[in-house]
């Protein structure tokens, strides 16, 4: 191949690329033109691309002031927030033991940990509501988190991390006389930053845009996680207030855009080690 | 270090009980909201619970496999099943061709913007489907965004989502835009595993680069290629979020899936329906994941 076909070869595949990233970025700027957007812009026709102005941060305060907008958030803070801490902790725990100690039965929880990556939630979803209801959370927020709070991808995650760190660290402490939970704490934890980071993203991912679980445990207003009250708002009778239905969608997505420009390495790391979202 | 050690040396019999306090929290949580679930949804399956019977799950009848044959029976029921076909049989290959072609593309050799693009192809992984379907309501409807756009060609815009086989094709656009980066960054992974001096032999024997695609990427992409099938193919199978939410399933049930029939069985407390409809899901699933999963392992 000549340097001139090198050239507009490379021309070709950056135009190609270029072309492919705008389509799959359109949606993002649909909803960033059209949250600004009054109802009147919204239904002209046709439509201008831009909203007359980007500082009409009027759909937003509607959200707020009075479709309970700041309820669900509340409610979403809450739930993520709680899924990150017990999965960090109780991920990293089962991690450190799979894979640092040895013990009889361990086979045995691994088999547990790629049956529940294997199982579809959305399969059990029905028998699930049934124990919730028995365990009285129906409506609660616990009730909406406890089936995530210890996700099989994290303890697996923690596992395969865990089994980079050298034993000869492990074993001097065990000499010692140091118990597992001293080790734990003070030479794995401090050595697998990166683990618990990744674990962190991913959980906070799922937990966040978690939405079939949370729309039929969650029964009024009180409880809805953000994802929830933004599809009932987007169902009802005000369904086609577009404006108003894209800010909301800007709500949901601001804090995962933020936290992916900043820690896109661990995002895409999460995926890659497993193989899994 | 053997099990006879595990079970003599008392600080080994010491720091196995602690290991299982370690897994215990896991457990419990697998225990409770998947084991026994499972177990739960087989045993009623062969019931006939009601949405009354929640609260009081002993007083059911025993009907066997009657359930079963209601819903292997229904009419309803059925069409999900084709409609859920249908989405796994367009949307994986379509999917993973994209994935494929831009892993390809961002593997040639590019340096600058790499990074870049690779972002904006897995942007659409992590956002919110419920956020993602409410611009897609807006971008889609009649005199939305695309059919405005379209007009400005002169070219008049379909019903998107009101139209039956449209709503098909707009929900498998959306699944799609959602599921591309998944696929590009694990055949970027199998790419970057393949070494460079395979091309670069294959290069001074003259093979050409439709050959060396041929010959050389796609076998060694083979164990990446089977572990991307098997995913989108359990992901596509359980679709419930895109079509529930774009269209409940509409129009005319054209794009109720198997998970959204379920959903609505449950919702009309037509509960052992929804669990033997479930179960159907699972065995399918089950077996054609393992039938790929064996397939993965005589490729790697």
């Amino acid at each position: 191949m000549t340097s001139e076909g090198n050239v507009r070869g490379a021309a070709l595949l950056y135009a190609a690329l270029t072309l492919v990233a705008a389509l799959m970025l359109l949606p993002f700027a649909w909803v960033f033109f059209g949250a600004f957007k009054s109802q009147a812009e919204i239904l002209a026709a046709p439509g201008a691309w831009l909203p007359r102005s980007f500082t009409d941060f009027s759909n937003f305060i509607e959200l707020f002031a009075h479709r309970q907008f700041g309820t669900y958030l509340g409610n979403s803070l809450v739930v993520s927030g709680l899924t990150v801490i017990c999965n960090v902790f109780f991920c990293s725990l089962a991690g450190y033991a799979l894979a640092k100690i040895a013990f009889r039965g361990s086979r045995f929880v691994f088999g547990c940990i790629i049956a529940a990556m294997m199982v579809p939630y959305i399969a059990l979803f029905v028998p699930s509501f049934f124990i919730i209801v028995q365990m009285g959370l129906l409506n609660t927020l616990i009730g909406i988190f406890l089936p995530i709070a210890v996700m099989p991808i994290g303890v697996f995650i923690m596992r395969q991390f865990a089994l980079s760190v050298p034993n000869e660290l492990l074993e001097a402490a065990r000499l010692d006389g140091a118990g597992e939970f001293r080790i734990f704490f003070s030479i794995f934890l401090p050595l697998v930053g990166p683990a618990i980071a990744t674990v962190a993203i991913i959980t906070f991912l799922n937990s966040w845009n978690y939405f079939l679980w949370p729309l039929i445990v969650a029964q009024n207003q009180d409880t809805f996680t953000l994802p929830v009250g933004l599809a009932v708002a987007s169902q009802g009778a005000k369904s086609t207030e577009y404006g108003l239905l894209l800010s909301g969608a800007i709500v949901v997505l601001l804090p995962v855009l933020i936290l992916f420009v900043f820690l896109q390495r661990y995002f895409v790391r999460g995926i890659a080690a497993t193989g899994l979202k | 270090m053997s099990h006879a050690d595990i079970s003599h040396d008392p600080s080994s019999r010491w720091r196995s009980a602690t290991a299982w306090v370690f897994v215990a929290p896991f457990l419990v949580i697998f225990f409770v909201f998947t084991a026994i679930p499972a177990l739960i949804a087989l045993i009623y399956s062969f019931t006939d619970i009601g949405v009354a019977d929640i609260r009081h799950p002993l007083s059911v009848n025993f009907t066997f496999f009657a359930t079963f044959a209601r819903v292997l029976t229904n009419a309803g029921f059925l069409k999900s099943l084709v409609t859920t076909g249908i989405f796994v049989v367009i949307g994986v290959p379509l999917t993973m061709a994209i994935g494929l072609a831009l892993a390809l593309a961002l593997n040639s050799g590019i340096k600058r913007l790499r990074a870049t693009y690779r972002a904006a192809f897995y942007l659409p992984v992590i956002t919110n489907i419920v956020a993602a379907a409410v611009i897609w309501q807006y971008a889609f409807t009649l005199r939305g965004p695309v059919n405005t756009f379209l007009a400005s060609l002169g070219l008049q815009g379909p019903n998107w989502l009101g139209n039956p086989d449209m709503a098909i094709t707009t929900v498998i656009l959306l699944t799609t835009w959602r599921n591309v980066g998944t696929c590009m960054v694990l055949f970027l992974a199998g790419l970057q595993g393949i070494p460079g001096d395979v091309y670069e032999a294959a290069a001074i024997d003259g093979a050409s680069a439709r050959r060396r695609f041929l010959h050389i990427t796609l076998p060694l992409l083979k164990p990446a290629t089977l572990l991307v099938t098997v995913l989108m193919t359990v992901s596509y199978m359980n679709i419930f979020d895109e079509p529930y939410l774009l269209t409940k399933g509409g129009p005319l049930g054209a794009t109720r899936s198997v998970a959204l029939w379920v959903y609505e069985q449950f919702g009309h407390g037509n509960i052992a329906a929804a669990m033997a409809g479930s179960y159907v899901m699972l065995i399918i699933v089950a077996v054609l994941g393992l039938l790929q999963l064996r397939m993965l392992r005589s490729a790697s």
